[in-house]
């Protein structure tokens, strides 16, 4: 049985929906947009049906973006020559944030699970494939997650990259900038020390 | 609340919340133990490398109702070997997924966790064609199904066996045969691996008598959970 009026329970139970949104959660939201003044409300009603529509994959890297081709794809000043596999559109705005990488992406949409079912064929391997000889890929930076999944992910593009004649690199494991050395675990501290870099002669 | 230390081989995590997980572990003494990492995702968590999937991990626990949370977690075997082989990650990946499906929460279970460590070990270190069957095959038995593999599970007489039946539970005579058939040596690995032989078994090189051996542990594994099992089929289309 509902307790609230029908359009506030209705309300309730979309917002219960959403991912970490809990029954109590969605009924504090409801009131909230109840109690808003009505351009707030419907503000936030244009953003959702705003993203469903004119957002669309990009044709190239499937990154999200308002047209065909996302805006790095677009930007005639990124290299295309070198292309950063990332798991997760999301993780695009991590590696741009950085300022470092001035090449395009490509999203995969996923990583490797085979408990989950996911294979190659659930990801975009062949997309990243197609795009290698058209676009001069001379480089591919493999930025999956440095988990088990992202690990075989990385390997398994390596593996089959790596015939096709284009460099493939893997981005470095280490210790994350103010850390504390002690605090770290062994897999990590042991990969830092083997991508170390050389200082002085 | 109360707290616990143990040791546990990592099955499953799965994300909560803005940083956190879900880890599912393999436990001796309280069986599977489902527990929330918290910050387990951010960069700078502690926590992070040591609860990565197929981690042998020392914990100490908050016990709570539904799901307990982990306070401290050090890692005693990150399987390094497995972690930088494609060819070694899908056994592994099969392992954990059939011990997440045969666990039961907060049951003891130091057999089960002594297998899975000792298997993970032994795919590190040095393989084994047979290995990911052998542990299949030894786990149906840890579960009370071993097959029938010294005579014809229908009519029982000592003949030579020559086609498995996953429903009946065992290898069958040529008089009594149906489902799969079986070739003479992948009878004799299977008895090899039930029969206390299993590191002779184990150095047998990769045959279609291994493969063999291994298809048969994955249909009984699948037949007795009454579910497939994922990632025996997803690892199948890896290069």
């Amino acid at each position: 049985m509902s307790v609230f009026a029908g359009p506030i329970q209705e309300l309730v139970d979309e917002l219960g929906r959403l991912p970490g949104i809990g029954p109590k959660s969605a009924q504090r939201i409801a009131f909230h947009i109840l109690e808003v003044p009505k351009e707030e409300a419907v503000r936030l009603a244009t953003a959702i049906s705003g993203v469903k529509d004119r957002i669309r994959l990009c044709e190239r890297c499937f990154n999200v973006g308002e047209a065909a081709l996302c805006a790095v794809c677009s930007d005639s000043r990124r290299d295309s020559s070198i292309v950063c596999v990332v798991e997760d559109p999301r993780d695009i705005v991590a590696v741009e944030r950085t300022r470092e990488f001035h090449g395009t992406y490509h999203v995969l949409g996923g990583a490797l699970n085979p408990i989950e079912g996911v294979g190659p064929d659930q990801l975009r391997v062949r997309d990243l494939l197609g795009r290698l000889e058209p676009e001069g890929v001379a480089e591919v930076i493999i930025c999956t997650n440095p988990n088990l999944e992202g690990e075989a992910t990385a390997m398994y593009l390596a593996r089959l990259l790596g015939p096709l004649g284009t460099k493939v690199t893997r981005i470095a494991s280490g210790l994350p900038v103010g850390g504390d050395l002690e605090y770290a675990d062994e897999l990590t501290l042991g990969r830092a020390l083997v991508g170390r870099r050389q200082m002085a002669t | 609340m109360a707290s616990f230390r143990d040791q546990g081989v990592v099955l499953r995590t799965t994300r909560l919340g803005e940083a956190d997980r879900i880890i599912t572990l393999i436990t001796p003494e309280h069986g599977k133990v489902r527990a929330v990492a918290k910050g387990v995702r951010k960069t700078k968590s502690k926590l992070a490398g040591s609860l990565d999937l197929v981690t042998h991990v020392s914990l100490a626990c908050w016990k709570g109702r539904e799901l307990d949370v982990i306070t401290q977690a050090d890692v005693i075997d990150v399987f390094r070997a497995i972690r930088e082989d494609l060819d070694k990650m899908p056994v592994a990946f099969t392992m954990i997924e059939t011990v997440d499906h045969v666990a039961l929460e907060r049951h003891p279970m130091p057999e089960l966790f002594k297998m899975l460590v000792g298997a993970l070990s032994t795919l590190a270190s040095e393989g084994g064609a047979v290995l990911l069957g052998a542990f299949l095959w030894k786990l149906l038995a840890l579960e009370g199904v071993s097959p029938v593999v010294d005579r014809c599970t229908s009519c029982g007489e000592p003949a030579e066996l020559v086609a498995f039946d996953e429903s009946l539970g065992g290898f069958l005579c040529r008089s009594c045969r149906s489902g799969q058939a079986v070739t003479p040596e992948a009878v004799t690995l299977v008895r090899q691996i039930l029969g206390g032989r299993l590191r002779q078994a184990l150095a047998e090189p990769p045959s279609r008598a291994t493969a063999e051996v291994e298809r048969l542990a994955t249909l009984a594994t699948e037949y007795h959970l009454d579910r497939r099992l994922r990632s025996a089929h997803t690892s199948s289309s890896l290069p």
